[in-house]
């Protein structure tokens, strides 16, 4: 009887989420309300936690409940410590839940927003949980221990150092599009930037008050810290309204370029007790909540999303960004439907805090849903914004120009409604001087979550509150990334230069700390700047190259999972990993491909830096730059970050031609040939506990 | 609100234990997210395994946690 109710709840379910799909797919030009998106993907969701991640769970993975976990093997009560499975969910989905994927389905919503809504979906039940899980439970079975490590052993050294020197460098594109992101948000604007920059004087507070007053009273702290960002926000305000003070902090790009990699530089080498951990804190709780809230706002507002579900630039002519559907939206929208950073995570803290193998079901496959779930929501904000504004404020000045006017007359041709007054009266409703061009994603997410916001608590005259709190809340945690990352980059490059050089390895050494440390903030400040001063906004070349290194680790980390199911004699079910492995591939490959060698300059770099070379040969200076040099400049750029993207693909083919290998050798063995810790059994206590 | 059976268990009246629960872990996955595990499942620890070894205070059982999650290690993503 009850598995019948069972059966019949799924049976409804299944109902509903067709209704709704129903709902969307017949809109007939009128707009929905976004409770039907909510509602259709919530079930998809529900759907595949239940019938696929079992599938995988049970007869893929086969997971074993009574089988010893590094948590109970190596409890120290600090890295091994047993965790309760909500607990650690929490914990994991705090830990891969950041700026990519609520800045990735912004982007993508100038296709409209049924495509990058269909990718989230497909993707993260097909790709980016099936990844998440299978890394985790990979880990789990190998003492927990970290992506590079499991490469190494399952697949061989070589190809283990070459998937460490392509993590390098996705934490340099990574940390200069974060930057990129953060700058775009604040370039003069007073309010934003001033508060941010008092983030820095309240997190040096409460880290003296967390070190000395009162040690380790975090819950405190926060509080504390929390109360003052909030007066930082109300006094923000008055500063950008007294023109004396605004001038202070009404900054350029490349003045904000400046600041924040020397920002970049001394917190990454100041104690971590003093600006780090604070500031990680505010951020990490501050990003809980909000995404919190942004979800109960969507679900009881319910706003319309006035975005079309296609727009015209499907065909690749966007102005926000350059490039076909295929290949560029599935790179465009990486977290939140497949993101190969997650295996890092998946490999670090959490496999070491797994009670039971089984929890890894709920934990990898459950927080990766969620996480597409925050991807979702960034989709529905950036759709319920006017389209004619959208464009306005994602298309680079290079092609609406910088008054409301031109921007009008663009945006109209490409046959969006939208008025002068229409853009004035945003940028005035959220309290700033501007919102032409303010590219990047986290603006219009801002904007988008304002109406929302606004919506539920306290009308319009909050909205320009709810738009600083909402560029606050990004700034805030895209510095801690900056500052952690940085730190890691700097350790993660030690760790190769030591393999040359035996002095640098040494972390404790300043001399070497500083040099490495040096190297990194140059490596990301380098691609910032030029993102900064690219008059096609920075974000059309770094996002896609971004885009491109995060899919080529999930390429590697799928062709591990793929050559260990091979390894443990589970060919039946390999087609698991290996449909999103070569799926993934084939997107990171042709998009890497297409930014190399497209003929058109606004997808390919040769072609860009040719356009240059050519004007030179003709003598002509083409924006931005403004001599001959500055021309030569950007040429030299082009063909950096052509190399990069052809570094990314060599690497992806060399991981591949490896991942071949070891399948072929896997599948001429008899015997499994995994390398699993061996089998122990877990304690019977902990099997027993809830 | 909870009273405890002849048997040992614990039952709740009107859901309360189980909101108290809850609380408890919400708070324990917010300490988590930045770093800091239970400090009492890491003494209960010492207290059972190793009840020679010294057992940190909270005071440094926190710093040496935190030196930990931000020694280079990749603990966030984009």
């Amino acid at each position: 009887m009850n598995r019948f109710i069972g059966t019949l709840g799924w049976l409804a379910l299944a109902v509903l989420g067709a209704f709704a799909f129903g709902v969307i797919a017949l809109q007939h030009g009128e707009s929905i309300g976004a409770i039907w998106i909510v509602v259709a993907t919530v079930c998809i969701y529900a759907i595949a936690y239940r019938f696929y991640s079992l599938f995988i769970a049970s007869r893929v993975l086969r997971l074993d409940a009574t089988r010893m976990t590094p948590a109970y093997k190596f409890n120290d009560g600090l890295d091994y410590v047993p965790t309760n499975k909500h607990v650690l969910f929490g914990h994991h989905f705090a830990a891969i839940a950041g700026a990519g994927p609520l800045v990735g389905p912004i982007l993508a919503a100038q296709m409209g927003y049924m495509p990058g809504m269909l990718w989230l979906l497909a993707g993260v039940v097909f790709a980016g949980a099936v990844q998440d899980f299978t890394v985790l439970f990979i880990s789990t079975r190998r003492d927990g221990r970290s992506l590079g490590d499991l490469i190494k052993s399952e697949l061989g050294q070589v190809p283990g150092t070459i998937a460490l020197f392509g993590t390098f460098f996705i934490m340099l594109i990574l940390l200069a599009v974060l930057a990129l992101i953060v700058v775009k948000a604040l370039a003069e604007s007073p309010w934003g930037t001033f508060t941010v920059a008092a983030t820095i004087p309240i997190a040096l507070f409460m880290g003296v008050y967390a070190r000395h007053i009162r040690p380790g009273a975090i819950g405190e702290v926060s509080l504390i810290g929390f109360i003052l960002l909030m007066l930082s926000i109300v006094t923000g305000q008055y500063v950008q309204e007294m023109p004396a003070l605004a001038g202070w902090f009404t900054l350029t790009g490349e003045q904000l370029t400046w600041l924040l990699i020397g920002y970049g530089f001394i917190a990454s080498v100041l104690p971590v007790w003093l600006l780090l951990a604070p500031r990680d804190y505010l951020s990490t709780f501050l990003k809980i909540g909000t995404i919190a809230g942004l979800a109960i706002g969507v679900i009881f507002v319910s706003p319309e999303l006035k975005m079309p579900a296609f727009t015209q630039f499907t065909d690749g002519s966007g102005p926000v960004w350059s490039g076909n559907l295929f290949p560029f939206l599935f790179i465009t929208i990486a977290c939140g439907a497949v993101s190969g950073f997650h295996s890092l995570i998946s490999s670090g803290t959490t496999p070491k805090m797994i009670r039971n193998e089984t929890d890894a079901r709920f934990i990898g496959y459950g927080a990766m849903l969620m996480e597409s779930f925050v991807a979702i929501m960034a989709l529905v904000a950036a759709s319920t914004i006017e389209p004619g504004v959208y464009f306005a404020m994602n298309s680079p000045g290079a092609i609406i120009g910088t008054t409301a006017e031109s921007a009008t007359q663009a945006i109209s041709q490409w046959g969006f409604h939208v008025t002068p007054e229409m853009i004035t009266q945003t940028a005035k409703d959220v309290g700033e001087h501007t919102v032409i061009s303010r590219t990047g994603g986290a603006p219009t997410l801002a904007v988008g979550m304002a109406q929302i916001l606004s919506d539920a608590i306290g009308g319009k005259a909050m909205m320009a509150f709810w738009y600083h709190f909402a560029i606050l809340f990004e700034a805030l945690f895209i510095l801690t990334a900056v500052d952690a990352g940085t730190r890691a980059g700097r350790f993660m490059l030690q760790d190769l230069l030591g393999a040359f050089v035996p002095a640098m390895k040494r972390t404790d050494s300043l001399g070497a700390s500083l040099i490495a440390t040096a190297i990194c903030v140059a490596g990301w400040g380098y691609f910032l700047y030029q993102g900064v001063v690219d008059p096609l906004g920075g974000i059309n070349t770094l996002w896609p190259l971004f885009g491109i290194s995060n899919q080529m680790l999930a390429g590697i980390a799928l062709i591990l999972c793929t050559a260990v199911l091979f390894k443990m004699k589970r060919d039946r079910f390999a087609w698991v990993t290996i449909v999103p492995a070569v799926w993934v591939m084939v997107c990171t490959l042709t998009a890497a491909w297409q930014k190399i060698f497209d003929a058109n300059p606004r997808i390919g770099f040769l072609a860009h830096a040719d356009k240059y070379r050519n004007a030179i040969a003709e003598g002509q200076v083409l924006a931005p730059a403004k001599s001959i040099g500055q021309m030569q400049q950007v040429i030299f750029n082009d063909y950096v970050n052509a190399s990069l993207a052809a570094l990314f693909m060599l690497v992806l083919i060399s991981m591949l031609v490896f991942g071949a290998r070891t399948v072929m050798q896997a599948r001429a063995a008899r015997e499994p040939s995994a390398r699993e810790t061996p089998f122990e059994l877990l304690p019977v206590e902990a099997s027993l506990r809830p | 609100m909870s009273v405890k059976t002849g048997t040992g268990r614990t039952v709740g009246i009107f859901g309360l234990t189980n909101i108290a629960t809850g609380a408890r872990r919400v708070c324990q996955s917010l300490r988590l997210m930045v770093g800091v595990p239970e400090y009492s499942t890491y003494v209960a620890h010492m207290r059972d395994k190793h009840p020679h070894l010294p057992v940190m205070s909270y005071q440094q059982f926190f710093r040496e946690r935190q030196e930990a999650r931000y020694g280079g290690k990749v603990s966030r993503c984009c």
